[in-house]
């Protein structure tokens, strides 16, 4: 059905949707049930030129594209060249963006629409409208409403301006220009005004306004090179083709038309499936033929297409929502206590009601005639005594249940959820701003991109870190090559010396290659030899595999010096670029790669091989092989695979010595930490690759079970092979990564790797980077069946019982840590969820048994099972996990995770963009966690605490006073002090201490990973804080009512005195208090904290000088008493000492580890010289500073 | 809930971050790297037997002086509401107040047990009046009491606010209660005059109640509250509506009702005669007169001195004990050893 073109258009030539296939050739593709689900026939097709790039994909559930019929309501119809009918009948989206979310005349309902999802700004609204009625005007119309303005127009603020730069943004890039076919002419036009249908001209190194079919670029083969960056932060070059049937239209002159028919606009950017008619031949599209806004075109000097999805349908702009909002545990605990805060509101408010009511029923003879009640009204004209308001005795008391809800509403601390968003701000400058989390190498800032979870950073029990990337630096570097049984790793000369080495002169001008490799000189002799002798020769086809069997294609990169130009290898696996680098510095040089063809620099002579025939990479086989038409007209075979699968297809009746030597140094190579890749080849025989030829044919034109039956050839064709070598490159561990784990582990955060690499790599690199110690009991559980598994837990979790048991709880020193390393297979029958009953159980059972383990080392896993494995933890623990990873295979653990953290590193962004937290490094993961979450947990708890204690002390001030006004709800502080308590006199402290207190130093707490066992523990906010604050909330707002009212009881004092007696006490108190609790005092919270009590007097006096209320002057007669001050002044110390004296007791003799480091820190005691005997495990080199 | 807005939309984000990538190294600063200096208090045993013992020295000596002048204020309180009805109304107290016929003169004498110089102070003292009460203290307008412009702004002062149709002035329930018992003072048949100089404060005079202000229909309702103001004087001077309307804090008050300016001698006679005329009997207040001289400290009131003492005291107790804590089960300060870790290294 389909043309038989000329140039292959394989639908998937990038395999990045998974990456962890993509990292290495040796790593296996679980199979998980997930994964290749669906598994239909590809559209790609091959042509008369043999040659692929890609079928690797093709059995990728992402790329495989449908043969069947896009549905007709389903698709879209897109007339090429002709936007106006593409446009007259369907609403297409036109390609200017909007990712503002409001406009000037929308903003203010949305934006507070979107407000008013928050439960407790529902609350205030409602106690707001109360307060309207008249009958419950308890404050002053506008009084009321102030806060909750406040606090509205705060947020409202930060929208607009968020708001302000998107809309920014967007009209820079709605602004930018393109070229579009208008009228047979390319015009410059705004990439606002490109509509779908256009036919769009993009140049070298433009970005793509809007995601285009191809149909024709500058190559005559109709290859255009994109980078994807933007999309899915892969810096390397992907490759896209033009059809061939349009590749030789020049839309000037011929003027093309046409229908495509292609699906409803979709998030997945691996997929697209779309097919068109082209002079009445129908050809199929695939995700090969579409290029998406946002990337660059790189290495073509033009390409041509037509707009299919543009603005908000493109696929980058339907995939930009933002990562999943996260609520911290601390917010979510903190709702436990405002319920308690909410039944002790009502439970005041029912007493208030209550009281009144008796008070009303008992006096209800006098009410009439009662001077301070008066319910008769006798001022009608009529002589008509009606009630004034008073509307019986059941209706009084709703009011005055309303009434005191009303007053006592700041029991519920509104002030708090903008004071902890202030503070999370704050918190995230610092951290951002911090110099110890500035990743030179990559010139990347840590990043905050969740503003709601700084504190978690302080409770994190579980870090699961991806390996690739993570740990290691994800540079891979080609370190030592067995070759026909010889171990060439020994003699280690540095590249610098052999610098002119592989350089290679090409039409006058000097190649080098991008990457310098070191090189061993041994090797290099054996290289340059060449086929004199007979190791020369195993040498040279050895790299000569290594420069040929491969998808990288080489750039060439000017440089200053326009003799000098470098090659750059750009392609998807590290582990490639890493084999062609350093084939290229043992002198094969992979210069350039066309459709058909490979030029290869042998040792200063160009050689050009056709490549014949290439099988991808994939998870079955394991291997990959290339079929290259050598210039003396010998046809070779090579292969390159994991070692599992290359030993059965290799022809062990050759040579068994060197097999057996070989795979000794594998395992050599692997407990080095060293990834391994063997390499062999056969020289095919002319009727052999005819017959592989026209199955390969047949194969590729399949068009059900394409990528399986293209498998069964290159299972055929890759069998009998001569052993080459085998390769080890090294995934060099990140600075600082065994101290980091170290420090992590000492500081009770379990570490758990999650990697997709082999069992024997993993363990290798968890032995370099500390993450495994030699006296620690390795628990390995391998299973290939649902059985074997439950046995294998049941069985190490006796084991593992019986270790800790053993020893004894007493002397529980001597336990053996234990680590727990599984496999992804293993791990398929533990979370399988087929069976219901099995997997509790079995679940159960690995929980169980990992939450013993020190160290969990789970390898081969797909990337949805790193999300299971998380899922797993978090489901049946409280603790709080943390997942660390950097590339696409990382991101359904990373937004699993209670917290999860993005690496901006060599994978690209899409970890990053996944994340909560971005930084370069992994180590930064201790200054983040020991460091900044210890703070920020101990801050924000500390804070939340303070607020319920300071909203609730100054209610139940109110509280006290209405015991004395006949239950009537009177207020003795005035309404604008009420008002302005929570928002002028004491939030600023809090905010300024949340954000800049510091209960340890940085040193500190590097040095003793333990402290932030504080934030495992719940130190800083737990039931019996909440209580205890609250007893304390109890007697202070006694010490504050009762001692004034004693103190002038039977006197001549007025209402608007006292209220400012107690609105000064009140403001002096709590702020008294926070600094009784401040740690760290800089100038910033002097100025806070002095500054909130001056100001206060200031709007004291302020309000009592305006004649027209009725508190004027009272703070003047008031203070001008000696007895004010004396009251004040016993009032402080009166309400703080119960406080002071629990505290000090409680620290003196139940100190806390942060206390006894803060005494540390301040005296640093001269034991620290006899700390031999005082086992401080002391950290030898703290990682950082 | 702000993580959308965190990561803003997909155009706006990578151009962000591949600028925010490019952007140097943070600045270092002591405020950006939170190294500021500071200080680090920290409640060492010290420290806080330094506080208690302070607290303690401090407060004592002012509890004793607070003390000594409450001692020194000498207050004579006589209730007088029960005892100035006649006996045949004993049982209807109701009747013989709002009964205009009867004969509300009532004369006290009051025995002066200690020297009270001048000047000597006449409050009226009120309990179970509740000032504070909502409804009551709602009730008043205080534009109108400072303008004549808004004399009929009387919308918040229901149900005192119009007299048959027409705005009362000074309106509201909280005028409309005025005090109006008023008392004569002789010594050995010599009257006292009694200075009402002074008695409200010169800033209510001054800018709270308007010297173009007159009373106007005031207590010309069905139900008299209680004193009548002379309508040809302005509010500014009618101090003791000024005083009045000074609502007090508490439901047991004193209001400044004038000052005697000479010295009341030890076992002076005071004869005080009583035009009872509030109505506190329809709700059980209790009405009585005070003479009280004053000090520094107010008037005559033990509480804060005996305060300042009991809280001094227990400073001083806890300072002592601490001490004694201290000798006996010291703690060293940033002891490793007491770290939860080295107490017991399984426990991790």
């Amino acid at each position: 059905m389909d043309s038989r073109s000329g140039i292959e258009n394989s639908p998937d030539i990038e395999s990045n949707f998974n990456t962890s296939s993509r990292r290495s050739v040796s790593s296996i593709h679980l199979k998980a049930s997930h994964e290749n689900s669906i598994r239909e026939s590809s559209l790609s097709h091959s042509g008369s030129k043999p040659v692929r790039y890609g079928s690797r994909g093709a059995d990728l559930e992402a790329f495989s594209v449908s043969q069947k019929e896009i549905n007709e309501d389903d698709a879209r119809l897109v007339y090429v060249n002709d936007p106006v009918k593409t446009n007259e009948n369907f609403e297409y989206a036109g390609n200017s963006i909007q990712t503002g979310k409001y406009s000037v005349f929308t903003f203010l309902p949305k934006n507070l629409f979107e407000q008013f999802h928050r439960v407790a700004y529902i609350y205030f609204l409602v106690i707001a409208v109360l307060n309207q009625l008249p009958q419950l005007a308890v404050f002053g119309r506008g009084a009321s409403i102030l806060p909750l303005a406040f606090v509205l127009l705060v947020t409202a603020i930060k929208d607009a301006y968020e708001d302000y730069r998107r809309h920014r943004s967007d009209r820079i890039e709605n602004n930018r220009l393109a070229w579009v076919l208008v009228n047979d002419q390319f015009q410059q036009k705004k990439w606002k005004e490109i509509q779908v249908g256009d036919i769009v001209k993009v140049h070298a190194n433009e970005t793509l306004p809007c995601d285009i079919v191809l149909l024709s670029t500058s190559d005559p083969t109709g290859v255009a090179y994109v980078q994807t960056i933007n999309l899915d932060g892969e810096s390397n070059l992907k490759t896209r083709y033009a059809k061939q049937e349009t590749l030789l239209k020049v839309p000037e002159k011929d003027g093309i038309s046409g229908l495509i028919k292609c699906e409803k606009p979709s998030r997945n950017i691996y997929g697209f499936q779309a097919n068109t008619e082209v002079d009445g031949k129908r050809l199929s599209l695939g995700p090969s033929n579409i290029v998406l806004r946002g990337c660059e075109l790189k290495n073509t000097s033009w390409a041509l297409g037509v707009a299919v999805y543009a603005g908000r349908e493109t696929k980058v702009m339907l995939n930009s929502s933002g990562a999943p909002s996260k609520r911290s545990w601390l917010e979510i605990r903190m709702n436990a206590e405002i319920i308690k805060l909410s039944i002790f509101l009502i439970a005041l408010c029912a007493i208030v009601s209550v009281l009144a009511a008796i008070w009303l029923k008992h006096h209800n003879d006098e009410l009439d005639y009662m001077p301070f009640y008066r319910r008769k009204d006798f001022s009608d004209a009529d002589g008509k005594v009606d009630n004034y308001n008073y509307y019986g005795w059941g209706v009084e008391i709703v009011l005055t249940f309303l009434m005191s809800v009303i007053v006592f509403q700041i029991m519920i601390p509104i002030s708090l959820y903008i004071s902890m968003e202030l503070v999370r701000a704050g918190q995230a400058y610092f951290m951002i701003q911090d110099t110890e989390m500035f990743d030179e190498a990559s010139h990347s800032r840590f990043q905050c991109r969740a503003l709601n979870i700084n504190e978690d950073l302080g409770q994190i029990k579980y870090v699961f870190s991806d390996k690739t990337g993570t740990l290691t630096e994800n540079k891979m570097e080609f370190q030592c090559a067995s070759i026909w049984g010889v171990d060439y790793s020994g003699g280690k000369a540095s590249s610098q010396n052999e610098l002119g080495g592989y350089s290679v002169k090409v039409d006058g001008k000097v190649l080098s290659p991008k990457m310098k490799v070191k090189v061993d000189l041994d090797l290099l002799r054996l290289a340059r030899s060449g086929q004199n002798t007979e190791e020369g020769k195993h040498v040279q086809n050895f790299f000569l595999a290594l420069a040929a069997c491969n998808t990288i294609v080489p750039l060439v990169i000017d440089t200053s010096d326009p003799n000098v130009k470098l090659i750059d290898y750009q392609g998807e696996s590290p582990d490639e670029q890493a084999l062609v680098y350093a084939a290229a510095a043992y002198g094969f040089m992979l210069i350039e790669r066309t459709s058909g063809h490979i030029v290869i620099d042998v040792q200063g002579e160009r050689q050009r091989f056709s490549v014949l025939g290439l099988h991808e990479f994939d998870s079955d086989r394991k291997r990959m092989s290339v079929i290259l038409g050598c210039p003396d007209k010998n046809v070779i075979l090579f292969v390159k695979g994991a070692d599992t699968t290359m030993f059965s297809v290799t022809n062990k009746t050759l040579n068994m010595n060197i097999i057996r030597a070989t795979e000794e140094h594998l395992h050599a190579y692997s407990s080095l930490g060293l990834r391994t890749l063997v390499v062999g080849a056969r020289e095919l025989s002319a009727s052999e690759f005819e017959q592989w030829q026209s199955s390969f044919e047949a194969a590729s034109t399949a068009i059900i079970g394409r990528a399986a039956s293209l498998r069964k050839v290159a299972s055929n064709v890759e069998n009998n092979l001569c052993l080459l070598g085998a390769s080890g490159i090294e995934d060099k561990l990140q600075k600082g990564v065994p101290e980091a784990i170290e420090s992590l582990r000492t500081a009770g955060i379990k570490v758990w790797v999650l990697t997709g690499d082999k069992q024997e790599t993993a363990i290798s690199i968890g032995y370099s980077s500390k993450l495994l110690t030699s006296e620690m009991k390795q628990i390995i559980i391998n299973s290939n069946s649902k059985e074997s598994c439950r046995k294998k837990l049941d069985e190490s979790l006796v084991t593992v019982s019986g270790l800790s048991h053993g020893s004894g709880v007493s002397s529980g020193a001597g336990v053996r840590p234990v680590a727990l390393i599984i496999d992804g297979t293993s791990l398929v029958y533990i979370l399988d969820s087929e069976l219901e009953e099995q997997i509790n159980y079995l679940e159960l059972q690995l929980f169980q048994l990992a939450k013993k383990c020190s160290v969990v080392l789970c390898c081969r896993v797909a990337p949805l099972q790193k999300a299971g494995i998380v899922a797993l933890v978090k489901s049946r623990s409280p603790d709080m996990t943390l997942a660390i990873g950097d590339g696409a295979n990382d991101v359904s653990m990373i937004q699993m995770a209670d917290v999860g953290v993005g690496i901006s590193g060599q994978e690209g962004r899409q970890a990053v963009m996944a994340s909560d937290f971005a930084m370069g490094q992994f180590r930064f993961l201790v200054p983040l966690l020991l460091v900044h979450g210890h703070w920020n947990y101990q801050r924000m708890g500390y804070m939340i605490l303070y607020n319920f204690y300071r909203n609730a002390v100054f209610v139940l001030i109110l509280f006290w006073y209405v015991l004395y006004t006949c239950f009537t709800l009177t207020t003795a502080i005035n309404e604008w002090s009420s008002v302005l308590y929570s928002v002028i006199y004491t939030s600023l402290p809090t905010i300024v201490l949340a954000i800049l207190d510091k209960d340890l130093s940085r040193r500190t707490l590097l040095k003793y990973p333990q402290l932030y066992g504080a934030g495992h523990r719940q130190e800083c906010y737990n039931s019996k804080l909440f209580w205890l604050t609250m007893m304390d909330t109890f007697w202070q707002s006694v010490a504050v009512f009762f001692i004034p009212l004693l103190a002038y009881w039977k006197s001549t004092i007025d209402v608007s005195s006292i209220g400012d007696l107690w609105t000064l006490a009140i403001v002096i108190l709590v702020n008294t208090h926070l600094a009784m609790d401040v740690i760290r005092w800089n100038w910033v919270i002097h100025a806070a904290i002095w500054g909130s009590i001056f100001a206060t007097f200031i709007c004291v006096i302020v309000i009592d000088a305006i004649p027209s209320l009725r508190y004027y002057w009272a703070i003047f007669h008031v203070a001008g008493t000696g007895i004010f001050w004396l009251c004040l002044l016993l009032i402080i110390i009166a309400a703080l000492v119960p406080r002071l004296v629990v505290k000090f007791l409680y620290q003196y003799y139940n100190p806390s580890d942060v206390q006894i480091a803060r005494e540390f820190e301040k005296f640093r005691i001269p034991r620290e010289s006899e700390a031999g005997q005082i086992e401080m495990n002391p950290r030898d080199d703290p990682p950082l500073r | 809930m702000k993580g959308g807005s965190a990561s803003s939309g997909g155009t706006d984000a990578p151009s962000n971050s591949s600028s925010s990538s490019r952007t140097k190294k943070p600045k270092y600063s002591k405020f950006t790297q939170q190294e500021l200096p500071a200080c680090k208090p920290i409640l060492t045993p010290g420290y806080v037997i330094m506080i208690f013992t302070a607290v303690g020295v401090i407060f004592i000596p002012v509890g004793l002086f607070s003390l000594f002048a409450s001692e020194s204020v000498v207050e004579i309180v006589d209730r007088y509401d029960i005892d100035c009805v006649p006996s045949n109304y004993s049982s209807n107290m109701l009747a013989y107040i709002q009964s205009t016929a009867t004969n509300k003169t009532c004369t006290r004498s009051l025995n002066i047990t200690k020297e009270m110089k001048s000047p000597v102070f006449i409050y009226y003292q009120l309990d179970n009046f509740y000032q504070n009460h909502r409804r009551y203290v709602k009730s008043r307008s205080d534009k109108q009491l400072r303008s004549r412009k808004y004399e009929s702004d009387t919308k918040d002062c229901a149900p005192e606010a119009t007299s048959k149709g027409f705005p009362i002035v000074p309106c509201g329930l909280t005028a409309w209660s005025l005090f109006n018992d008023t008392y004569g003072f002789s010594v050995k048949n010599k009257a006292l005059e009694v200075s009402k100089k002074n008695i409200a404060w010169k800033s209510d005079k001054g800018h709270k109640f308007g010297s173009d202000v007159y009373p106007k229909n005031f207590q010309t309702g069905e139900l008299i509250g209680g004193g009548k103001l002379n309508s040809s004087i302005p509010l500014s001077e009618q101090d003791d509506l000024i005083v009045w309307m000074r609502t007090a804090a508490l439901p047991s008050f004193r209001k400044l009702y004038g000052k005697i300016e000479v010295d009341l001698q030890v076992n002076d006679q005071v004869t005080v005669v009583i035009q009872n005329n509030y109505n506190t009997y329809s709700f059980g207040g209790k009405k009585k007169v005070v003479l009280s001289t004053t000090s520094w400290i107010g008037g005559k009131n033990d509480f804060l001195g005996i305060a300042y003492l009991t809280v001094g005291g227990l400073c001083l107790f806890l300072a002592i004990s601490f001490i004694l804590v201290y000798v006996a089960k010291p703690r060293p300060l940033g002891d490793p050893t007491y770290l939860s870790w080295n107490r017991n290294p399984a426990g991790n």
